[in-house]
């Protein structure tokens, strides 16, 4: 007859942490940032119909990083509760604030249950509201906890990487076109980093291109539904003309390679069950 | 039940678990109590059938296809009985991107399932990624129509028009419905509502294949006018009061309802086309050979 050992609740709390987090910690980085005309959203993702950047709702956006099975469950349940909400009472009652709420409590209840594994991700929930001052970004992370970033946030594997470097280049106010140069540079930061420390990085990502991007935006001016993708010609014309001006300002980025060194920098390769990868397996998933 | 979210297991469990891509099923299986077509029991009455009658209903409704897509109109009056209950209803509304809808019957009833069916195609498109096809929607609409038989042999009765431009074929098309579902497609324009009759007869004077879709707005608000001529419950332009047809288009650019001033220009060309001939434009008797 055996006795199960005693597990004190710091302990599974921790073990827990530390699952989600090594879990997150596998995907790559996603930003979501203010610009003049709304809010961007950017990640870099393979494939053009799994997707890690979704709209919610009218004004609202929801991004994610980690398991794409666990992730699409709780969009598809924000949707669920986005619509609901706005069919009873009006559809200018939906606000991201609720809906991040719904999902801390969501993700929270499920954290706390001592059976089942935690959800490996990271969720952003963005509102562009009338003007500036009014736009929303929250951060839900595994356990349930919320916080709200303003201007800007970086989540996923190599968020504190690619968040200082974003923190370098963010300002009010920037146009469409600043915001992506900002966000492509943020995103490149831990390669860069890996490459200017390790020999000849193995661990170089790919190049960020039109092709391998998921860019998306909440475009204030817009009427009614204000979500809108930007793909194909459209975006790399913009990346394009997101790197011209901004080609000398690039050098100085490599700040942060010092800390990165000590850091296990996470190859590519070692991606396996996160967002969806290869693009050939992308029959769309019902 | 209250219904909405209080952050309950329940409701949670409810909203991840919902992984069919429909609302209305959704809502079938969460709280049945926020559908529209719920049975009323028994309600024999005379006094339930004067509330009834008593109700608003919403009138005439035309649409016409058209060069790029298709154009629908509705007048602006809803009448409870022999009163006129409302001088500037909306009775026309955008489904979504590319389909519009609009009512005739009772009015309350078919502005709720206007809204249960917008919500409808967005949920779906938002849950699953894609538009659901033309045919789709007109499908999901005839069953969601079907659901409110009940309350339609109960006097609640309300028959939607449904309209959208359809991205496969490049063209606009047209979907009717009776009280028991449908859809039943319509070719090149059709009415529904107290004036259709006269609605119908005068468009199909007016109708040309391939009309500009300028010219298929003329039409639907020359129909309308016809219609307000010869039935009481339609209301013509309302030129003191300046209350004009609603008018949408929904073309390969997406729907576009007419702004005021427009709709205006339209009417006001009608009503002083009607000063000096008041029963409309003529039409050739005999077919230019």
């Amino acid at each position: 007859m055996s006795m199960p050992f005693y597990v004190s609740p710091e302990q599974s709390m921790r073990d827990k942490a530390d699952y989600a987090r090594k879990g997150v910690a596998r995907s790559r980085s996603s930003v979501v940032l203010q610009y003049s005309g709304g809010i961007l959203l950017v990640t870099p993702n393979l494939s053009s119909v799994l997707h890690k950047i979704s709209e919610i709702y009218d004004r609202i956006a929801f991004a994610a990083v980690g398991r794409y099975n666990e992730y699409e469950v709780l969009r598809k349940a924000g949707v669920t509760y986005a619509d609901l909400t706005g069919y009873q009472f009006d559809r200018g009652d939906v606000t991201a604030r609720g809906l991040a709420n719904w999902y801390a409590q969501a993700l929270g209840q499920n954290f706390s249950e001592p059976t089942g594994k935690p959800y490996e991700v990271e969720i952003v929930v963005a509102e562009v509201g009338a003007k500036p001052d009014s736009d929303q970004i929250y951060r839900i992370s595994w356990d349930g906890s919320v916080s709200d970033e303003p201007g800007f946030v970086a989540f996923g594997g190599q968020a504190d990487q690619v968040a200082a470097a974003l923190k370098e280049r963010f300002s009010d106010g920037m146009s469409l076109t600043e915001a992506l140069g900002a966000a492509l540079a943020a995103l490149a930061a831990p390669a860069a980093a890996a490459a200017g420390n390790a020999t000849a990085g193995n661990g170089a990502q790919p190049e960020l291109t039109a092709a391998n991007l998921e860019v998306a935006i909440l475009d204030r001016a817009r009427a009614h539904r204000t979500f809108r993708r930007l793909h194909g010609p459209r975006l790399e014309e913009l990346i394009t003309e997101s790197r011209t001006p901004a080609a000398t300002d690039t050098a100085p980025a490599e700040a942060p390679g010092a800390e990165a060194a000590g850091q296990p920098a996470t190859p590519p390769s070692d991606e396996p069950p996160t967002g969806p990868a290869a693009p050939g397996d992308g029959s769309p998933l019902l | 039940m209250g219904g909405f979210s209080n952050g309950t297991g329940r409701d949670q469990a409810a909203f991840m678990a919902a992984r069919l891509p429909s609302f209305a099923h959704f809502l079938s299986s969460y709280d049945p109590g926020l559908l529209p077509g719920r049975d009323l029991g028994s309600l024999g009455s005379d006094a339930a059938a004067d509330v009834i009658r008593g109700l608003p209903h919403a009138t005439t409704i035309v649409a016409v296809a058209c060069e790029r897509g298709v154009v629908m109109a509705g007048d602006r009056r809803a009448t409870a009985g022999n009163m006129i209950s409302k001088r500037d209803v909306e009775k026309v509304f955008r489904a979504d991107e590319y389909s519009a809808i609009a009512m005739a019957g009772v009015a309350s009833v078919g502005l709720e399932y206007i809204r249960l069916f917008g919500v409808e195609l967005e949920h779906y498109e938002k849950m699953e990624g894609r538009t659901l096809s033309l045919e789709g929607k007109a499908n999901r609409l005839g069953k969601m129509i079907r659901d409110n038989l009940m309350l339609a042999m109960q006097g609640l009765a309300m028959v939607p028009l449904f309209v959208g431009y359809d991205q496969e074929t490049a063209a606009g098309r047209i979907f009717s419905y009776d009280v028991a579902g449908g859809p039943y497609e319509e070719h090149r324009f059709h009415s529904i509502g107290s004036g259709s009759i006269f609605a119908k007869s005068a468009l199909k004077k007016f109708y040309s294949d391939d009309m500009p879709v300028n010219d298929a707005i003329l039409a639907c608000v020359q129909a309308l006018y016809d219609a307000a001529d010869d039935d009481s419950a339609t209301g013509g332009p309302d030129l003191t009061r300046r209350i004009f047809p609603v008018i949408a288009t929904i073309t390969d650019d997406g729907f576009r309802r007419l702004a005021d001033a427009e709709s205006a220009e339209y009417a006001q060309q009608v009503v002083g086309e009607r000063m000096r001939l008041p029963d409309g434009p003529n039409a050739p008797l005999r077919t230019a050979s």
